[in-house]
């Protein structure tokens, strides 16, 4: 049971870093609140269920087009809708918000309102430790970690990731040595979606798809982010696994299942109680009160 | 007195676009059972009403003050809940629980401001998340107190007459509106509380140097937004004869923001407007294009906020009335010259 937990916590924990990893980065670059981010992830994981399931496409085209299909998506909304509302915060927050319903009213329309799920890349099981784990679990562990590595290196190493990283740090000044701000936050909306929808690759076929899943996802999602700190990417991979372990402690327990969330979202309110910018969060000098 | 009524309306409503369209819109809202008696539509207009309240608490706390809180909802739920919890145990009508509700709808406001008053931005506004949230797994989790999912049913309606209901929602939602205007008026004379949520929104640090104890205006903004969505939630569960968790969700607290930015954010017409073009156009949606609506609605808001960030209601007034640069009275936008102080206004 505890070993179960374990492993639980392992695998839900990777998908919460990477997905939080794309609000954080978003946040932090352009101080921007992307309500839609889990509506990306949603509706990617419907995108890989058309073409395996619907299509019966093999799982490297299905995912390559899922992929590429949400971070041309993300730059289109960031384009045509974000960008331009940009200056005002709430406007952002509700046009994101406004999104992600339209994207959840369209999948109703197209796949219904029927629990869905998809095939794994790898089928089988493993025994670790003990254990019967599903194959499936080690790679979504696996890939992450994979993932978190690269971009770790493409922020610390490549010429766009130390732009993105001064844009982050104030815009103002990235904009006046020579970094184009509008294409770097272009450029930070597309890693975050195609985060999204490498998560969504990974955890559809171990999570059950419905539409409306976008927001009690979003709901951990910004529990992990805001305990993390908004905008600390160190902050956001170790809030996502102190939130997963909280949800299987809090299952294994044998409380009511009911009040899993209630746990989660009692966690968050401790840590701002106690440090009001999260764990790692970064306070700027002229955001400060 | 009477005199002196007569002359500010001349004065101060007549000459002004704005004012005279509020006062022709609640004079027909208080026509409408004369025209049609038809339950469905004054059923429309009665949860645009209880709405109205909502929303525009909404704006009194997050769009005056800054405080954006993104868990509207739990007041909402806070006043239904309490209402049919004190039908349910105490056997109370309407007339008493409603109010109570509300009372205990503060009181949770009061409550929550503790860890809310530390922190600010993003932060607050996902901590306020947070909350009704937290109150849905707690009423999931204890199905003897509260029903669970299905919610407490079978609690009385306010009236059986439904022309009586709309006239009661109807009054409380004005005198609510009216008290939340003038609360949040900056130009009062009388009532500071307008003008220092202004201050605190603008520039919070100013406003504690001037002397304002910023603090406790927080949780007068807090205690008022709490207040009013509580008799809302009071209101809706006795008109739907249900206090269910759909009360609680994170769509209830959304429907809020939308309805306030839909309009124009801190202004009190502005929630009204929003409302009342919503809603209503909601429900024919419904009975038009079907399971479509929920689309419509999501394109017009985003269309909306692109081509009128500041609202509809505020770019119509935009439209029809101007400042005058000289003494700031409203005019007609084609008036040449200020009416009081004939400045040009070209």
């Amino acid at each position: 049971m505890a070993k179960l937990a374990i492993i639980q916590t392992l695998v839900n924990g990777s998908v919460y870093a990477l997905l939080a990893l794309g609000l954080s980065l978003i946040f932090g670059v352009g101080r921007l609140i992307n309500m839609a981010h889990t509506a990306f992830f949603v509706v990617a994981a419907y995108i890989l269920y058309y073409f395996t399931r619907q299509l019966g496409w093999g799982a490297a085209e299905s995912i390559a087009i899922t992929v590429v299909g949400i971070v041309i998506l993300g730059a289109l909304v960031y384009k045509l809708l974000i960008n331009r509302v940009r200056q005002h915060a709430q406007a952002v927050l509700l046009i994101t918000v406004a999104l992600a319903m339209a994207f959840q009213e369209l999948l109703y329309i197209g796949f219904g309102s029927f629990y869905r799920s998809v095939d794994p890349l790898i089928g089988g099981t493993v025994t670790v430790w003990g254990i019967i784990v599903p194959r499936q679990y080690l790679l979504v562990i696996g890939a992450v970690v994979a993932v978190l590595v690269i971009l770790a290196l493409l922020l610390s190493r490549t010429k766009t990731g130390i732009s993105i990283r001064a844009v982050a740090n104030d815009s103002e000044i990235a904009n006046v040595l020579g970094i184009n701000v509008a294409r770097t936050l272009l450029i930070t909306m597309c890693m975050a979606t195609g985060l999204a929808a490498v998560a969504a690759v990974l955890v559809a076929p171990i999570w059950i798809l419905y539409p409306p899943m976008w927001m009690h996802t979003l709901t951990i999602i910004l529990v992990v982010v805001v305990l993390g700190g908004l905008g600390s990417i160190k902050g956001s991979i170790i809030g996502a696994f102190i939130i997963a372990l909280v949800e299987q402690v809090v299952l294994i327990s044998g409380i009511s299942t009911h009040l899993v969330d209630t746990f989660v979202l009692l966690a968050m309110v401790i840590v701002l109680a106690v440090r009001p910018g999260g764990l790692f969060g970064i306070v700027l000098e002229e955001e400060r009160l | 007195m009477l005199r002196r009524l007569l002359q500010s309306f001349r004065w101060g409503v007549l000459p002004v676009p704005g004012r005279v369209i509020a006062l022709v819109f609640f004079v027909v809202l208080f026509l409408v059972p004369l025209v049609t008696v038809d339950r469905y539509i004054l059923l429309v207009f009665i949860f645009s009403n209880i709405f109205v309240i909502f929303a525009v608490s909404w704006d009194v706390l997050s769009g005056y003050t800054g405080l954006v809180n993104f868990g509207h909802a739990l007041f909402f739920g806070v006043g239904a809940y309490a209402s049919a919890l004190l039908y349910k145990y105490l056997g109370w009508q309407p007339g008493a629980t409603i109010p109570l509700g509300a009372v205990a709808a503060t009181l949770i406001g009061v409550i929550t401001c503790w860890p809310a008053l530390k922190l600010r931005g993003p932060y607050l506004s996902l901590l306020t998340l947070s909350f009704p949230l937290m109150l849905y797994g707690i009423v999931h989790a204890f199905p003897t107190v509260t029903g669970g999912p299905y919610g407490i049913w079978g609690i009385p309606v306010i009236s059986e007459s439904r022309v009586v209901e709309y006239y009661v929602v109807l009054i409380v939602m004005t005198v609510s509106v009216l008290i939340m205007w003038k609360l949040t008026d900056a130009g009062s004379k009388y009532i500071r509380t307008g003008l220092i949520f202004h201050a605190i929104r603008e520039d919070e640090i100013a406003a504690r140097a001037s002397g304002i104890n910023t603090i406790r205006y927080k949780v007068l903004a807090f205690a008022i937004g709490g207040f009013f969505a509580g008799i809302a939630g009071g209101l809706y569960a006795h008109v739907q004869m249900i206090a269910a968790p759909e009360c609680l969700t994170m769509t209830m607290s959304f429907q809020a923001i939308i309805w306030v930015i839909f309009g124009g954010i801190v202004s009190i017409y502005g929630p009204v407007a929003g409302v009342y073009t919503l809603f209503p156009l909601l429900e024919f949606l419904r009975s038009i294009v079907g399971k479509y609506n929920n689309l419509i609605l999501a394109v017009v808001v985003i269309l909306v906020l692109l081509f009128m960030p500041q609202g509809v209601a505020v770019w119509i007034r935009d439209k029809i009335e101007r400042e005058c640069p000289r003494c700031k009275l409203s005019n007609v936008a084609w008036r040449k010259e200020c009416r009081a102080c004939g400045a040009s206004l070209r």
